[in-house]
């Protein structure tokens, strides 16, 4: 179902006092697509993620998750869609009074009746699955490198399965190594749990490894949308700069 | 989204070995209701997986069939066979499988008496170490103090002209407020009990020794505790939380002299500024209260007080204050630095300071009490 939409986004402006940062922004993520978020630093990418999961009020424009507008929701139905999105914070947003076990098991203890025992060992399965070991449970995220706290933070979005996973810059700051390991990651949890990803970075690798789709945002909207075949004909400069670029070139083998 | 189907699951013995059967959703909304049952049940024989009936599933649904499955077959790391379709179980039960090996179980803490005595050794460590770091502190503090005294031009006037508004002129209006009220209290209190033998102008006398002696500086160090000791903490821990310290370092410069001299010096400064405001609003708090109900003239009461309360006790009080003002700085820096990674950390350390803070004052006050007392004054 390719025209499945899960998110639609209508006319969308978003501002910070006088400073427009969106304006008359569209933009469709189909269910079960990968789709990349890239654009110049400063242009908005974190501010859409933030819009769409209900932590920056839009000033104008409309917003639809799963159907449904969020600012129309009454709490019960808020949560309940909330629950069915997993965000992961560019630098991991853990709670640092918390072992990484229990920061998996906070979405679980708020909206599962999960037992303690069973809630434990799915903590870990997620831990585990998000490519940590068996150890790093019990650690407090103030005790892990970066990319551990990354993968901790993926954990803890995972929790309840959600439908729609939110990333915001996911591979930034990891070895090359480690950031293709966790493309696959990502990509391997797409296809076992036919996720909606939503992926906000500026890594041309993550993009050629993981992504169906990839959004161009720029001059306050969405500049282009389309595989990266598509976007290589884009006629725009930033887009034929990113593309074209040495990086670009090497990441897709052009 | 639709209701979810509550899980339900079925053992058949057959020929070739069991078969478990499983139906409805096996979601992480719905999966706690198979939890108990699935982990009594004990088969003994290998399982198979019978997945045609099976809803949704998702990896925590996945987790509980692989764990039975495992459970089934101990000592092997193959997966069970799975018969029927559907169109995830397969890659989801695999998927987890391969993450889903018990782990060892983590190493027990022993209990009992030596456990205790570890424990206490360990407290006792602590302490040790603490009261050791705190001296290190204090003498890393006064060598760098002094050392800028010496050459003035390398403070940081613009921090320490900062930190005084912040933390001595922006507490003015709180501690002469403070005062005034603790002044009017003890006056009424002296003058009814002194009623009682007719002897009420020696009031004057009470809020005399007492304000310039004690109260002004004690509650302006009360007050500095609680005040400047927790944003002192809170924003040198804030620093080091995020590594602004590591950063000044990297840079040469040298947080002692940049964070924890202006504060300290400014607050020796500032801290008798407060000490003599907060006197005289005592004083004055008793004068309203000897003139509102005592019938004592202000004029009187000055001129009485003049007579008959020494200098000397003015600068017994005032002698106090830039000792308070030092020790709260230090305390609140060193707690500010101590402070590690975590939230936790950055609250465990403000709270430290303060009790440590209103500690140190009360300790230190009773020491200058009998100190002052042998000196005769």
């Amino acid at each position: 179902m390719t025209d499945d939409i899960i998110i639609r986004i209508r006319d969308l402006k978003t501002a910070y006092g006088s400073h427009v940062v969106h304006e008359d922004l569209d933009l469709d993520i189909r269910r079960g697509e990968i789709i990349g978020i890239i654009g110049p630093s400063g242009c908005g990418k974190s501010v859409l993620l933030r819009a769409i999961v209900g932590l920056k009020q839009p000033a104008a424009g409309s917003i639809e998750v799963f159907g449904r507008r969020l600012e129309t929701l009454d709490p019960v139905e808020r949560s309940a869609i909330e629950r069915r999105w997993g965000v992961m914070f560019q630098d991991g947003a853990l709670f640092s009074n918390l072992t990484v076990r229990e920061n998996v098991e906070v979405p679980m203890k708020e909206h599962t009746k999960l037992g303690p025992e069973l809630r434990e060992e799915l903590a870990d399965m997620k831990i585990r699955l998000a490519g940590l070991g068996p150890d790093a449970g019990a650690k407090y995220p103030s005790d892990l490198s970066g990319g551990m706290r990354k993968r901790a933070a993926l954990a803890r979005s995972l929790a309840l399965d959600p439908e729609l996973l939110f990333l915001d810059e996911p591979t930034a700051g990891l070895d090359p190594i480690t950031a293709s390991g966790f493309d696959a990651l990502v990509r391997k949890l797409q296809r076992a749990l036919g996720l909606t990803v939503f992926l906000v970075t500026h890594d041309v690798d993550t993009l050629h490894a993981t992504c169906d789709r990839i959004a161009v945002l720029g001059e306050k909207h969405v500049l282009a949308v389309g595989t990266i075949e598509e976007l290589r004909t884009v006629d725009h400069p930033w887009v034929q700069e990113y593309f074209g670029g040495p990086r670009g070139r090497a990441a897709t083998g052009h | 989204m639709a209701n979810p189907v509550s899980p339900d699951f079925a053992l058949e013995q057959g020929d070739e070995g069991s078969v478990l059967r499983v139906s409805g959703d096996w979601t992480v909304a719905t999966v706690q209701e198979v939890d108990e049952p699935l982990r009594d049940l004990a088969p003994g024989t290998p399982l198979r997986l019978d997945v045609t009936h099976l809803g949704r599933l998702d990896t925590a649904g996945a987790f509980v069939l692989d764990r039975t499955l495992r459970a089934a077959m101990p000592g092997t790391e193959d997966s069970a066979e799975i018969i029927g379709d559907h169109a995830a179980a397969r890659s989801l039960i695999a998927q987890v499988h391969a993450v889903s090996a018990p782990a060892p179980p983590p190493p027990v803490r022993s209990g009992g008496i030596m456990a205790m005595l570890e424990r206490t050794g360990e407290g006792f460590l602590k302490i040790v170490t603490e009261t050791i770091a705190t001296l290190a502190f204090l003498g890393e503090t006064l060598v760098t103090c002094g050392r800028l005294l010496v050459t003035p031009w390398k403070l940081r006037w613009t921090s320490i002209v900062s930190v005084m508004e912040e933390a001595g002129l922006d507490a003015l209006p709180i501690i002469a407020f403070l005062s005034f009220f603790v002044g009017m209290v003890v006056a009424f209190i002296g003058a009814t009990t002194l009623s009682d033998f007719d002897l009420q102008i020696y009031t004057v006398e009470l809020i005399g020794y007492s304000e310039l002696r004690e109260f002004g500086v004690v509650l302006t160090g009360i007050v500095l505790a609680g005040r400047t000791n927790s944003s002192f903490t809170a924003q040198i821990g804030t620093m080091k939380m995020r590594q602004e310290i590591d950063a000044m370092q990297t840079l040469g410069l040298k947080p002692m002299e940049v964070l924890v001299a202006p504060r300290v010096l400014a607050m020796v400064a500032m801290t008798p500024v407060l000490t003599f405001v907060a006197t005289l609003a005592g004083i004055a708090g008793g004068i309203m209260v000897g003139w509102l109900s005592l019938d004592i003239n202000p004029g009187v009461f000055i001129e009485r007080l003049r007579t008959s309360v020494p200098l000397d006790q003015f600068w017994v009080g005032m002698s106090k204050a830039p000792v308070f003002g030092f020790v709260c700085a230090l305390i609140a820096c060193r707690q500010g630095l101590n402070v590690g990674g975590s939230v936790q950390s950055l609250g465990h350390a403000t709270t430290t300071s303060v009790v440590q803070a209103l500690f140190a004052i009360i300790v230190l006050d009773a020491m200058f009490a009998v100190f002052y007392m042998e000196m005769g004054i």
